[in-house]
């Protein structure tokens, strides 16, 4: 047989392996149960040490989900510093890159892969959400679309962690660019740089800066307020992360 | 039609023009061996051609596909291994032929891979990590990927480097087997690979190609391929 009568149309099939290697490439070192681990571990501790989710006697997580975007900004550059940079590391980008996929799909399999990856440390908290509905009266509605926000949110820090995975080829100068630029979007919903800011933009735009804070788009969503804004706003990052990411693969 | 075709294809690194102007075309049933001193542009003209990098100018193309403009199509009929024979380290000898199978869409992915590894002889290894794999059995893991999907063209950087005789030997003897349907080529500093696997010659140094000729008439420049081979890349 030759090459041409091997190959049936493939369609997705290209894809999905895409998909299903990066995921299960997670598993195959014990990074992953080591952050799945730290991810709970930091997400229950600081919900009920820090932020009193059992003292303040409200059946609620919105005290859980205020400590979110620490943790994406700190987790997801983790979780995807190896996304390009190990590629790079091991050589295989030149295979990836010569064999029939685009890099387009390879890019958007990586992602949805290492997303897929964070959603599944989210989906571990699930009983503190319990533990809450067993203690009180909870709004369900507003839980669940705390957890969208927070996934969503999710998805914002690793398109920023796939930028700076795509830029070199060491994990750790990956993970440590990347939770800086993460680390940074946390600090300005904060109002930090607003002094700094103030001088250079006026004092409407300081406010325009603030917008752009993780915790300030998250923040509707632990209250119940799904809104078109925040969400456009995290897919918007999200997505030209792994926009500009493919780029500065493809121009290599 | 020619499998491969080289049209003027050049590359510079910055001031540095590693390929310049580089024209060649290779027919089925030819094993090219691609010669030339380390840094010659051997390995910058290969990834031209398996489109890993793009050509600042000129074109390749495989199968009557061009590698930039119909690059998925090209692919489907390339077989590359890229020098050191890189490889998903974590993955298992079987995993990673899989995932190569699944990734070209093979109609039956694991007669591909059960028949690859027959072929390659890496039956033995089949369930161990690369990471553990000697030189050897990572060099046949390399190859493995690259003829995996049965493809027309093949293109091999140094598929034979750092192993022993033996394992050339097996290398040659799998390459032969498959050549008469294919186009091959195969870049090597060993020359006397030429003579045993070859049936054509490019010699390629200070980025141009220095001489294009058949076998016979590369062994009849002398009985020294050493002295042959200073004169021409000089």
């Amino acid at each position: 047989m030759s090459s041409s009568e091997k190959i049936s149309s493939p369609g997705l099939k290209p894809f999905t392996a895409m998909v299903r290697r990066e995921f299960a490439g997670y598993f195959r070192t014990p990074l992953a149960y080591v952050f799945l681990a730290v991810f709970n571990a930091f997400a229950v501790s600081l919900a009920f040490f820090v932020g009193g989710l059992y003292e303040s006697g409200i059946a609620s997580l919105d005290r859980f989900f205020l400590y979110h975007p620490w943790l994406w900004a700190f987790l997801a550059p983790a979780a995807g510093a190896r996304l390009w940079a190990e590629e790079r590391r091991q050589g295989t980008i030149e295979l990836l890159l010569t064999w029939p996929i685009t890099v387009w799909q390879a890019a958007l399999g990586k992602f949805l892969a290492a997303w897929l990856f964070l959603a599944c440390a989210l989906l571990m908290t699930v009983p503190v959400a319990l533990t809450v509905g067993w203690l009180g009266d909870p709004d369900w509605g507003v839980i669940i679309a705390g957890y969208a926000g927070s996934l969503l949110c999710a998805g914002a820090c690793l398109g920023i962690a796939a930028i700076a995975s795509a830029l070199t080829r060491s994990q750790v100068i990956a993970f440590v660019t990347g939770f800086l630029a993460c680390f940074i979007l946390v600090l300005v919903g904060y109002g930090v740089f607003d002094e700094l800011l103030a001088g250079l933009l006026g004092s409407a735009g300081v406010d325009e800066v603030r917008r752009l804070g993780l915790w300030r788009n998250l923040e509707p969503f632990t209250l119940g307020l799904v809104d078109v804004r925040p969400i456009a706003y995290f897919l918007s990052v999200a997505f030209a992360g792994l926009g500009l990411s493919t780029i500065i693969v493809e121009r290599r | 039609m020619p499998l491969i075709e080289a049209k003027n294809l050049s590359k510079s690194y910055g001031a540095i023009r590693a390929v310049r102007d580089v024209s060649f075309v290779v027919d089925r049933g030819e094993v090219v061996g691609f010669l030339g001193p380390n840094g010659a542009g051997k390995s910058t003209t290969m990834k031209m051609l398996t489109g890993h990098l793009r050509a600042d100018e000129g074109a390749a193309v495989i199968a009557g596909f061009d590698v930039a403009d119909q690059a998925v199509q090209a692919k489907q009929h390339l077989g590359y291994s890229p020098e050191g024979a890189p490889a998903y380290g974590e993955m298992t000898v079987r995993e990673f032929l899989r995932f190569a199978a699944d990734l070209r869409g093979l109609a039956d992915p694991a007669g591909s891979v059960r028949q690859t590894l027959e072929l390659c002889r890496l039956n033995e290894v089949a369930a161990q990590t690369i990471d553990t794999l000697s030189k050897g059995y990572r060099m046949r893991v390399g190859f493995a990927q690259a003829v995996i999907h049965d493809p027309e063209v093949l293109i091999l950087d140094e598929p034979t480097d750092g192993l022993d005789p033996n394992q050339k030997f097996e290398v040659r003897r799998i390459l032969k087997e498959m050549a008469a349907r294919k186009a091959v080529i195969v870049s090597t500093h060993i020359l006397e690979e030429v003579g045993e696997l070859c049936t054509r010659v490019i010699v390629i140094a200070k980025g141009e190609v220095r001489c294009d000729e058949s076998r016979e008439k590369f062994l009849a420049r002398g009985s020294d391929l050493n002295a042959v081979f200073r004169q021409l890349t000089a």
